[in-house]
């Protein structure tokens, strides 16, 4: 039976305010355990709450930009169940009236087609804390870290408007490029600066009631999102196909073994006794407010395609690239402005540069290669100094901090050889060299001829370790070859 | 000196009458003598009270002071105190010391008052006899085989057997009105919103309200003056200027209106607390004020409203002590489960589980809407009886409780008949409203209140008014015999 999967998600997506959402603690990612907590976040008795503004801003501003419906009044209510890292013994959120209502994200599939996205709502929370259990301590005993209790999240819910793992991803990223370029969060996935929980259901193709679903948790990269999804999808056909049903529950996929398993049944559930927090008063927004944040908004990625491609010239897919990583664009734009060529720029930030940090698994703030470099580097193949060949290596030398391009260029002889009557030797003796390929060329038809130059060329290049300006090389050769017809015919 | 009121003690400080640390140390002697039987207090903090009354007789001497400096202080121990244990007289909380003060504690330690130590509460100021806390029992100082009232029935009775002549409180459906009525004091629960919660440990976050217990509506004037004010860490605190509540206090009543409602005099009501009352009425009207029959028709949901949403809300507040960061934590727990099941069944005491129990029922899927949205609804019923009352009159009045003091373990065995103890003072919490006991009369030889309920920060108003009456009537003054 052909089957057809369902998919919606839920994205916690950490907000980058200084301070937490109800408290005036810092939230720096990696400090020492407990550094980032006060009497509040510790909910020691008789403190409360006071709400952080810019979490409030930051949440509009995401609404903003997926054009949503944006209540007047939004109100926070307690989520009610004990566990050690949440010290109030209730998180604090919304349910009835979230701060970001209905909207939309159209994501462009691979084929080439648009699909939109709804999004069903998007509500302000806190995040819980972390239980450890290696530590500086008594091995009998877990720890808890606070520092992250009370991180202001925005947990995006989609609809179940997602058919496979490739727009799960799809979608996934562009979301990335939507909150990074608000400046609303790191996007730093590997620090859970952004989670996903995967909802996915199966059903016989063509069917119209939804399949039972079960929710995959805390999915904190692309790729764990893609393998998660596609692992599920398959468990649930086969259970179907083999005549076994689906049962509501969580599940948990683990990246490093590929494998997922069962966390609770839905009869395992909380009830959590949701009701309105009595400590914070409804958040009223403003139209007044709602204008102002409308007209402070970034460029968010459609935009963004479009005036890379026009200002720059450069190809649909790199602008989409960029689009989707504001960072990587923002580094695109100083190299190709510093060095005067966009579409070499758009080339090795998106070929060289890339690859590298994926290598390194590095995030592009981390990279040993600033774009300032980069663009010296670039100059260098523009003004024909280089070979883009050689300028690989240089590059390779700049990322492991051997220098900046000149320096590397100058003490590794990496020049470009453009000395005319060097050059000339160095061709007149491949030529003299092969005297059968001449013969081959000069007997080839003029319109087939141009094919035939790369059986010198690589071997010029090779006589000359690379360094030959290759420009020069062509134009030398092709006059060295015209003589030599000449001679024939005369 | 412990039988003036905080003016005359004010000016007794500034004529060098004597000192702070006298005073202190003369109070001090008292709660040494009369606590140990009343069991006002939970916490004495003799030590420390002197040191601040040497700071300030300075400030006295300096000639810069607050009124209110060099004046002794207690607080109920469910405000944080820096320091200082702060109980919520409950085993939980037997061995927490807050690394901060509570804002009420913070604004009157900057008038220079001097705290003696913590006042003795139900549990959680769950309880309307001060019979759940886990330091025992407060006794009724007018007669010690009654209760003084709760749940700040330690703030009132400190101040009743003249331990202290200030004690702060807290009111979640009449806290502090209820003791104060059965201990013969005066106290004022102001709006909500008009005093920071902040360092007020929670029992009810959308009823609680902190305020002062005093001999006089004079003394609440000035205490109120100094604890009130806006609080940025409170975001329920309402960013509004204080008045000066003790330049009102003689504004003439003529013209006043006071509404009575007739729901608060129908049965249930004892015959000779309704005649005290009514006493005061007609000297009300006799000062000038015209007494208007008036219907608050919604009453009868008050109890039944307030019975779900203070213990609902009380049930997440609680949630927090589960014996992992601080409090009371269970020997030997086997496992996590374990540790959050005896910590909180061995820390907490019945009336206390009873309340969560109730209160997580109440907000069980299923319930919601039946319990806690119904409620709500009540709620809003109740809020606009009262808008409705006030386009007609200035203030409401009626007795603060049904009854005078009862025995203790009267009505130990059944909490319904203890919860009707508040039937006059829920309302107004559960529509932020001021509310005020003075005492208006005795009633087999304990003292009985005149509840005031105003309009949303008409707590000068209804300061102004309970003050003329105490220039007329007596019964602020009588205090218990056998404290001398």
């Amino acid at each position: 039976m052909p089957w057809e999967t369902v998919i919606g998600l839920e994205i916690h997506v950490q907000l980058a305010t200084e301070s937490k959402i109800f408290s005036g603690a810092g939230t720096r990612f990696g400090s020492a355990p407990n550094s980032q907590a006060c009497a509040i976040d510790l909910a020691m008795p008789g403190t409360l709450p006071v709400l952080n503004r810019q979490a409030v801003d930051y949440a509009l501003m995401f609404g903003l930009a997926i054009d949503a419906d944006l209540p007047e009044t939004s109100v926070f209510e307690r989520k009610n169940y004990f566990y050690p890292d949440l010290p109030k013994g209730y998180q604090t959120t919304q349910l009835e009236k979230p701060i970001v209502g209905a909207g939309n994200i159209p994501i462009n599939l691979p084929d080439g087609t648009l699909k939109n996205v709804r999004i069903h709502h998007a509500h302000l929370e806190e995040d819980a804390g972390k239980s450890l259990h290696e530590g500086s301590f008594n091995a009998a005993y877990s720890g808890i870290d606070l520092n992250r209790a009370g991180t202001p999240l925005i947990e995006i819910v989609t609809e179940p408007d997602l058919s496979n793992a490739t727009e799960a991803v799809v979608f996934a990223k562009k979301l990335h490029g939507i909150v990074t370029s608000l400046g609303i969060c790191d996007g730093h996935m590997a620090e859970g600066s952004m989670r996903f929980d995967v909802n996915i259901s199966v059903r016989p193709r063509g069917s119209e009631t939804l399949g039972t679903r079960t929710e995959t948790k805390n999915l904190n990269s692309f790729k764990f999102m893609e393998e998660a999804i596609a692992l599920e999808v398959n468990r649930q056909i086969d259970v179907l196909e083999d005549g076994g049903v689906i049962t509501q529950e969580t599940r948990l996929y683990n990246g490093d073994t590929k494998v997922a398993r069962s966390m609770r049944s839905k009869e395992e559930a909380n009830d959590y006794r949701y009701f309105p927090c009595p400590d914070l008063l409804p958040v009223t927004i403003t139209k007044a407010h709602l204008q102002k944040l409308r007209l402070s908004l970034p460029e968010l990625p459609d935009a963004r395609a479009e005036r890379l491609q026009q200002q720059f010239g450069i190809a649909a897919q790199e602008a989409e690239i960029f689009a989707y990583n504001p960072a990587l664009s923002d580094y695109f734009e100083v190299a190709a402005k510093a060095c005067n060529d966009a579409l070499l720029a758009a080339h090795w930030t998106t070929g060289e540069v890339v690859r590298r940090l994926k290598t390194a698994s590095l995030e592009l703030h981390d990279s040993p290669v600033s774009a300032a470099q980069l663009s010296t580097l670039l100059k260098r193949v523009g003004d024909q100094t280089i070979s883009g060949k050689i300028a690989k290596q240089v590059f390779e030398a700049m990322w492991l901090g051997e220098g900046d391009a000149d320096q590397i260029i100058s003490e590794r002889g990496f020049k470009q050889v453009s000395d005319s009557s060097a050059l000339e030797k160095i061709v007149g003796e491949v030529l003299a060299k092969n005297p059968e390929m001449v013969r081959d060329y000069v007997g080839t038809e003029e319109s087939r001829r141009k094919k035939k130059l790369g059986g010198f060329m690589g071997q010029i290049m090779q006589a000359s370790r690379g360094q030959a300006n290759p420009q020069q090389v062509n134009r030398i050769l092709v006059e060295k070859l015209n003589e030599a017809i000449h001679s024939a015919s005369g | 000196m412990h039988d003036m009121s905080i003016a005359e003690l004010a000016l007794g400080l500034r004529a060098k009458t004597f000192s702070s640390r006298e005073l202190t140390e003369h109070f001090l002697a008292r709660i040494g003598r009369f606590n140990p039987d009343l069991n006002a207090l939970i916490t004495v903090t003799g030590e420390s009270a002197l040191v601040s009354a040497d700071a300030a007789d300075k400030q006295l001497k300096n000639g810069l002071a607050h009124d209110l400096c060099g004046i002794p202080l207690l607080h109920k121990d469910i405000f944080c105190t820096r320091g200082t244990r702060t109980s919520c007289a409950s085993k939980m909380l037997h061995n927490f010391i807050p690394p901060y003060d509570a804002t009420v504690v913070e604004n009157l330690a900057q008038t220079g008052m001097v705290m003696l130590g913590k006042t003795n509460m139900d549990e959680f100021a769950m309880g309307s006899s001060n019979e759940t806390s886990f330091y025992g029992a407060v006794k009724n100082p007018w007669d010690t085989a009654k209760v003084p009232g709760g749940s700040s029935g330690g703030s009132a009775a400190a101040v009743a057997a003249r331990l202290s002549p200030a004690a702060t409180a807290t009111d979640t459906g009449g806290s502090i009105r209820q003791p104060a009525a059965l201990c013969g004091v005066s106290g004022i629960k102001p709006t909500y919103g008009r005093v920071s919660r902040w360092g007020m440990i929670a029992f009810a976050s959308s009823l609680d309200q902190g305020g002062p217990i005093a001999k006089t509506a004079q003394d609440c004037a000035l205490l109120l003056g100094a604890m009130a004010g806006f609080d940025s860490r409170d975001s329920t605190s309402v960013d509004r200027p204080v008045p000066n509540y003790h330049a009102s206090l003689n504004d003439s009543i003529q013209g006043l209106k006071i509404g009575i409602p007739r729901e608060y005099f129908s049965s249930g009501l004892d015959g000779r607390v309704a005649k005290a009352v009514q006493d005061s009425l007609t000297i009300l009207r006799e000062l000038g004020a015209e007494l208007v029959d008036i219907s608050l028709p919604n009453s009868h949901l008050s109890v039944p409203a307030y019975y779900v949403i203070a213990p609902a809300e009380a049930s997440a507040n609680l949630a927090r002590f589960d014996g992992v960061r601080y409090g009371y934590r269970c020997e030997n727990p086997k496992d996590l489960e374990d540790l959050y099941c005896r910590s909180r069944s061995e820390g907490f005491g019945e009336e206390v589980k009873r309340r969560i129990l109730i209160g997580t029922y109440c907000l069980s899927a299923g319930y919601y809407d039946a319990y806690y949205r119904k409620a709500q609804q009540a709620r809003a019923l109740i809020r606009q009886d009262f808008t409705q009352a006030f386009d007609k009159v200035d203030v409401v009045m009626g007795p603060t409780c049904p009854t005078p003091a009862f025995r203790f373990g009267a009505k130990g065995d059944d909490p319904v008949a203890m919860y009707l103890e508040d039937i006059y003072t829920i309302a107004t919490n559960l529509a932020g409203l001021p509310g005020m006991s003075i005492p208006c009369g005795l009633v087999d030889g304990t003292p009985v209140g005149l509840q005031l309920i105003g309009n949303y920060f008409a707590e000068a108003q209804m300061l102004n008014v309970a003050h003329q009456l105490q220039q007329v009537t007596p019964w602020h003054a009588l205090q218990p015999e056998g404290l001398i």
